[in-house]
């Protein structure tokens, strides 16, 4: 659905997007997540045709966003940072306007402007000024204009900012359903948003795509450094004989705790899930095991990790 | 098509619905009104042998509306979107650049038009009450022409000058430094000497003061309609460029 290949925008003397490529798939779900002044909303404005690339293409649906920006426009929806809105007109009234901008016909635009409403939680609201609506409304009314001609590709920069947890999470609702039918880009700098909305994840960083993969492989791409924590009331050494001849075990290191417990750090070896031989071996020997925790590498770390030594080399 | 009424009845609403154009049109009718008592003043003193509009667009407050209302009609137009965001919004959705332009200028020109509507009233009120060859149809149609001319290319200006920046206040101040300047450049014919005659020439057709005396008269001279049609063109076509210059690379 979207293929980037080379995207270089440099405003005067600052490159905000460094040579990138990328594709989405048909119905995929993808968060462009980085810190504030990554390129993702440069990225957004050239992908939607509101700016060009200094070098690179950008493709969409097989058209060019350039050179043939009618036809992308046609199957974009995109709602800019801070969801611009006119202040002084009525939802419906402002959603029947962008629908005949976007080309619908006057009967199509009735029927569509009342499933978008309807479909965004704004069916009894299509009356009230815009100006007037509380933000989480409002936010309602940049998605609905999004959705208002059924484009193939909806582009939403930071839906989320500045609501309340009840309206992000019915903001959320809303774009899970989209998956599928529509192709979604969403950008965000808020991490549990991309665990639980995308399909994937690129993390953008200093103009540049430092990883791209679901949530689920980058955090198992990331179990190399994971640990298991047992606690186990054992002699020290029965423990580490029972360590050593697990072939799973890469590392072990042993700290008394409290009583006769012993505090056991273990690494796996290649990221396998030690959990149960663990118990096995515990219930063989017949010792006692207060706790057992796999510590995962959250989404956040991941981040952390792939920004930081960017942030270091450019200071 | 239809998308360009669609730009249009956004542009007209947003005058109308907004309480800064109820503004914009009692300022004018208060110097369109003020205007009035100037010339009901001339009338009572002592006979003239000019046309009862062309002692009207001599008062300076024609001037003042013409100067000062343009701008502030226009200075939104892109400045206010641009500041907005919905600039973006709005260039993101399949529409040509030419359709916005048109629209915008429209838009801005109808609003002009309506601000006058209450010196027909003025006129009305003349005829009424002085005998009827005061006010003939001819000095009547040609200056309201006068009138539709001088304020295409005066809100065609300020447009341009709406396009330029994202600060409603610079683009009225932009606009208000070129439509004074256009104004004086006229005046600059007398000021050269007698020697320089094709300068003067030149600049004899940017005499907007001349030109509309010539329509307050009822006289329709191709050569000011040409220059008055040409320069809004340009000032469009210039806008229109500077809307298109986003996406230069």
């Amino acid at each position: 659905m979207i293929e980037v290949s080379n995207l270089t925008k440099r405003y005067a003397g600052r490159t905000a997007v460094d040579d990138i490529s990328f594709t989405v798939a048909r119905g995929e779900i993808v968060g462009l997540l980085g810190p504030n002044g990554a390129g993702k909303s440069t990225t957004m404005r050239v992908l939607s045709g509101f700016m060009p690339a200094t070098s690179g293409t950008v493709r969409v649906a097989g058209f060019d966003v350039f050179h043939d920006a009618d036809e992308t426009r046609r199957r974009i929806g995109y709602m800019p940072e801070n969801n611009p809105l006119y202040p002084e007109m009525r939802v419906r009234e402002y959603l029947k306007f962008r629908a005949r901008l976007k080309g619908l016909g006057w009967k199509k635009s009735r029927e569509r402007v009342t499933t978008v409403m309807e479909q965004c939680g704004l069916a009894d609201a299509g009356r009230r000024v815009i100006g007037q609506l509380s933000k989480g409304y409002k936010q309602r009314v940049g998605l609905a204009d999004a959705l208002v001609h059924d484009p193939e590709l909806i582009i939403l920069d930071e839906p989320t900012i500045g609501l309340d947890p009840q309206q992000i999470r019915s903001v959320r609702t809303l774009i899970k359903s989209l998956a599928g039918k529509h192709t979604v880009l969403i950008s965000t700098h808020i991490l549990p948003e991309v665990e639980m909305m995308c399909g994937r994840v690129l993390i953008m960083f200093g103009g540049r795509v430092l990883a791209s993969d679901t949530p689920e492989n980058l955090q198992r791409r990331m179990a190399g450094g994971s640990q298991i924590i047992a606690e186990i009331a054992a002699p020290e050494s029965a423990l580490r004989t029972a360590f050593e001849n697990l072939p799973e075990v890469e590392q072990f290191d042993i700290t008394a705790a409290d009583g006769n417990f012993f505090r056991c750090a273990l690494t796996p070896r290649g990221g396998t899930d030690l959990r149960a031989a663990i118990f096995a071996l515990v219930q063989q020997h017949g010792w006692t095991l207060r706790e057992l925790t796999r510590s995962r590498h959250s989404l956040e770390d991941i981040y952390m990790q792939v920004t930081r030594p960017t942030t270091e080399a450019v200071e | 098509m239809s998308i360009f009424w669609a730009l249009l009845r956004r542009e007209l609403s947003s005058f109308f619905f907004a309480l800064t154009g109820y503004v914009i049109i009692a300022a004018v009718t208060l110097l369109t009104g003020l205007s009035f008592v100037v010339l009901i003043h001339n009338l009572g003193t002592d006979p003239s042998p000019m046309p009862v509009t062309e002692m009207f667009y001599r008062t300076y407050f024609f001037w003042l509306v013409v100067l000062l209302a343009s701008p502030v009609i226009t200075m939104r137009s892109f400045a206010l979107e641009k500041a907005s965001g919905t600039f973006e919004t709005l260039m993101t959705t399949p529409v040509g650049d030419v359709q916005v332009v048109a629209a915008k200028f429209v838009g801005a020109l109808i609003f002009y038009l309506v601000a006058w509507l209450p010196l027909l009233a003025c006129l009305f009120i003349v005829r009424h009450f002085t005998n009827q060859n005061a006010l003939d149809s001819g000095t009547v149609g040609g200056m309201f022409l006068g009138i539709f001319l001088v304020g295409g290319l005066f809100i065609s200006l300020g447009c341009f000058a709406s396009s330029l920046t994202r600060s409603q206040m610079a683009a009225a101040m932009i606009a208000f430094v070129l439509g004074v300047s256009l104004f004086a450049l006229g005046f600059l014919a007398e000021a050269l000497p007698a020697t320089a005659r094709w300068q003067s020439e030149i600049i004899s057709y940017f005499g907007l003061f001349e030109q509309m005396r010539d329509f307050a008269r009822g006289v329709v001279d191709t050569r000011a309609v040409t220059f008055y049609v040409t320069a809004t063109f340009w000032f469009l076509f210039l806008t229109l460029r500077v809307v298109e210059g986003r996406r230069w690379k």
